[in-house]
C-alpha cells in the first residue's frame, strides 16, 4: 500500500538536494547553517521513524537552535538570465501555465479517484492519505514533463527551487512546529484549562456569544501575533475545541477551516504582518504608514463577520 | 493554570520578534515542564508530534515544480497576461487581477504574484495610470489611495483563495492539529469551506474596487 512513505522520501530527497548543493557552494554567507538546517529536515523525511521520539525531540530542538541563532538565510543572490528567461517566457507562452495544472489536478484526482484501485482487497493507496499521494504523484508527472518539454540541465529542479527555499527560510518549518505544539498542549491539558475558564466568562448555551468569541478572538491574536498559524492551535486549543466542539456539538471542520479564515481576516489589519501590510507601503512610496490597511478595513470587516455567521448557520446542523 | 505559561510564551516571543520557531519550542517544553512532565518526556512528546506531522511540510515538493517553470519564464509570462488586461478603468483592472490572483492561488501558485513581484513593478502603475486617464486633474492624495488599493487587491486575492488548494499549509497545519486531538479529516472537507468565504471576498472586494471608478471627478 502506498502511503506516506512514498511522499516523505520524495520532500527528503529534494531537501537532501538542497543541503548538499549548499555544501558545495563555498561562497554561501550561511553555508553551514542552511546546509544543517536542510539535512536535518532530510533525515527526518527519510528517517525520521528510526530516529526514536527523543531522538525527533532532539532534531526539533537543532531545528530551533539553528533558526533561532540567526544561522540561516538566502545565499548569494543568482545572476538571473534575464534575456533568456523573457526570450523563453516569450517562446513558451501561455502553456506554461498548463504544467501548474498537473499537481492541483492529480491531488484533486487521487482524492477521489485513488479509492477505486484495489488488488485483491488491498487499496493501492492508503485512502487517508489519498490527497498527499496524489500531490507527490502531480509533483512526479510535472517534473517529467518539464524536463521533457524544456530540457533544462539534469540538476535544474533543485538548483533553481534552492533560493525559494532560502526565500521561505526558518519558515518552512513553523505550520509543522505549531501542529506540534497542538499536540504538546492536548498532552499538558492547556485546552481544559482555559475551556474552563472561557466557560466561566461566556454565558453557558449562548452558540451566538461563543462562535463571536472565538472568531474575534483568532482575528484579534493574529493582530497582535502577526500571524494567523500562531493564533490557531491557541484559540482552537482554548475556545474551538472545548466551547464549539466539544461542549456545543460543532462540526470541527468547519469550526477549524473557518477560524483560520478569521485569522486571515486579522492579517488584513495589522501592522505585525509586515511582509503583507508594511514592506508594500516603501515599495509603492506611500506617505501613510497604515495606507494598506486601511484600504484593507473595509473588506477584512466585513469577512470576518461573514465568517462568524457561516460558523454560527452550518457547524451546528 | 501553570501549563498556561505556554501562551503566554508564544504572545511575548512574536510580540518581542524572537525567532517564531525558538518561540513555539520555548513555549512547548515550558508548557509540558509545568503539567508535571520530565523535560526529557517533554522533549520526546515534541519529537513524536513532530514526526507524526511531517505530512504538514509536504506542500513544499512543489518548490522544484515552480522553480523549473519560473526559470523558463512563468512569472514573465503572467506579467504579460496582466499587462494584456483589456481594461480600461482602475476598477476593472484591479477586479481582473483580483480574480486572477485568486483562481492562481486555489491551484497552488501562489508565488505567482505579490508586492514585490507584481504590485510594484507592474499593477500599482497600471492601476495608477487608469486612474490618471479618466481624471487628469487627479490628487496626489488620491493617487496614493489607489497605488495602496493595488496592495490591498494582492494580498486580499492571496488570502482568500490560496486556502482552496488541498494541499496548502494552512490546511495541513488543520489537519495536523485536530489528528493530534483524535479527530480525523480531509484536507478535500477543509478547503471546501474555504469557498465561501473566498466568493464572499471576491464580491465585497470587488465591489470596492467597482467603486473606485464610480467616483464622480471632483470639479
Amino acid at each position: 500500500m502506498i502511503g506516506l512513505g512514498f511522499l516523505y522520501s520524495l520532500a527528503g530527497l529534494i531537501f537532501l538536494g538542497w543541503c548538499l548543493l549548499t555544501l558545495g557552494d563555498r561562497t554561501h554567507p550561511k553555508r553551514w547553517g542552511n546546509a544543517g538546517f536542510w539535512g536535518l529536515i532530510a533525515l527526518s523525511f527519510l528517517a525520521g521513524d528510526r530516529l526514536g521520539d527523543l531522538g525527533n525531540g532532539l532534531l526539533v530542538l537543532a531545528l530551533a537552535g539553528i533558526a533561532g541563532a540567526g544561522l540561516i538565510g538566502p545565499g548569494n543572490r543568482v545572476a538571473h538570465d534575464d534575456a533568456r528567461v523573457a526570450a523563453s517566457a516569450a517562446r513558451h507562452g501561455n502553456r506554461l501555465f498548463l504544467p501548474a495544472l498537473i499537481v492541483p489536478a492529480l491531488a484533486l484526482a487521487g482524492t477521489f479517484g485513488f479509492r477505486r484501485l484495489e488488488f485483491g482487497g488491498v487499496p493501492l493507496v492508503d485512502p487517508r492519505q489519498a490527497t498527499l499521494v496524489g500531490l507527490a504523484l502531480g509533483v512526479i508527472v510535472a517534473l517529467t514533463v518539464l524536463m521533457i518539454w524544456l530540457r533544462p540541465p539534469a540538476a535544474a529542479a533543485i538548483t533553481s527551487s534552492r533560493p525559494l527555499a532560502e526565500a521561505i527560510g526558518w519558515a518552512i518549518m513553523l505550520p509543522q512546529l505549531l501542529a506540534s505544539l497542538g499536540a504538546v498542549f492536548a498532552l499538558a491539558g492547556v485546552g481544559d484549562i482555559v475551556g474552563g475558564l472561557a466557560g466561566a466568562v461566556i454565558p453557558a448555551g449562548s452558540r451566538l456569544a461563543a462562535v463571536l468569541a472565538f472568531t474575534l478572538g483568532m482575528a484579534g491574536l493574529t493582530m497582535l501575533l502577526g500571524n494567523a498559524f500562531a493564533a490557531f492551535p491557541i484559540l482552537m486549543a482554548a475556545i474551538g475545541l472545548p466551547m464549539l466542539v466539544y461542549r456545543l456539538g460543532g462540526d470541527p471542520v468547519v469550526v477549524a477551516a473557518l477560524g483560520m479564515l478569521s485569522g486571515f481576516c486579522g492579517t488584513l489589519l495589522t501592522p505585525m504582518a509586515a511582509n503583507y501590510n508594511i514592506v508594500p507601503v516603501a515599495l509603492l512610496a506611500l506617505d501613510d504608514r497604515r495606507a494598506v490597511i486601511k484600504a484593507q478595513v473595509a473588506t477584512a470587516l466585513p469577512l470576518l463577520a461573514f465568517n462568524t455567521l457561516m460558523i454560527w448557520a452550518f457547524a451546528f446542523r | 493554570m501553570w501549563p498556561l505559561i505556554g501562551i503566554v510564551i508564544i504572545i511575548s516571543g512574536f510580540l518581542l520578534r524572537w525567532n517564531p520557531l525558538l518561540v513555539v519550542v520555548v513555549a512547548a517544553v515550558a508548557s509540558g515542564i509545568a503539567a508535571g512532565l520530565s523535560p526529557i518526556a517533554v522533549i520526546a512528546a515534541l519529537g513524536k508530534a513532530f514526526n507524526a506531522n511531517r505530512y504538514v511540510s509536504a506542500p513544499w515538493i512543489i518548490l522544484p515544480v515552480i522553480g523549473l517553470l519560473e526559470r523558463a519564464g512563468l512569472k514573465q509570462r503572467a506579467a504579460t497576461v496582466i499587462a494584456g488586461v483589456a481594461a480600461a478603468t482602475t476598477g476593472r483592472l484591479l477586479l481582473a487581477y483580483l480574480m486572477l490572483r485568486q483562481l492562481t492561488a486555489a491551484i497552488g501558485l501562489v508565488a505567482i504574484g505579490g508586492q514585490a513581484q507584481t504590485v510594484r513593478p507592474l499593477l500599482a502603475p497600471m492601476a495608477e495610470a487608469a486612474a490618471v486617464r479618466a481624471d487628469p486633474e487627479i490628487t496626489a492624495d488620491r493617487r496614493q489611495k489607489i497605488r495602496a488599493m493595488a496592495a490591498a487587491t494582492d494580498n486580499i486575492g492571496l488570502f482568500f483563495g490560496e486556502d482552496i488548494f488541498l494541499a496548502v499549509a494552512s490546511i495541513l497545519l488543520i489537519k495536523g492539529f485536530l489528528e493530534a486531538n483524535n479527530i480525523s479529516v480531509q484536507p478535500f472537507e477543509l478547503s471546501i469551506w474555504a469557498i465561501p468565504t473566498a466568493v464572499a471576498a471576491l464580491l465585497i472586494h470587488g465591489a470596492r474596487l467597482l467603486r473606485l471608478d464610480a467616483r464622480p471627478p471632483p470639479k
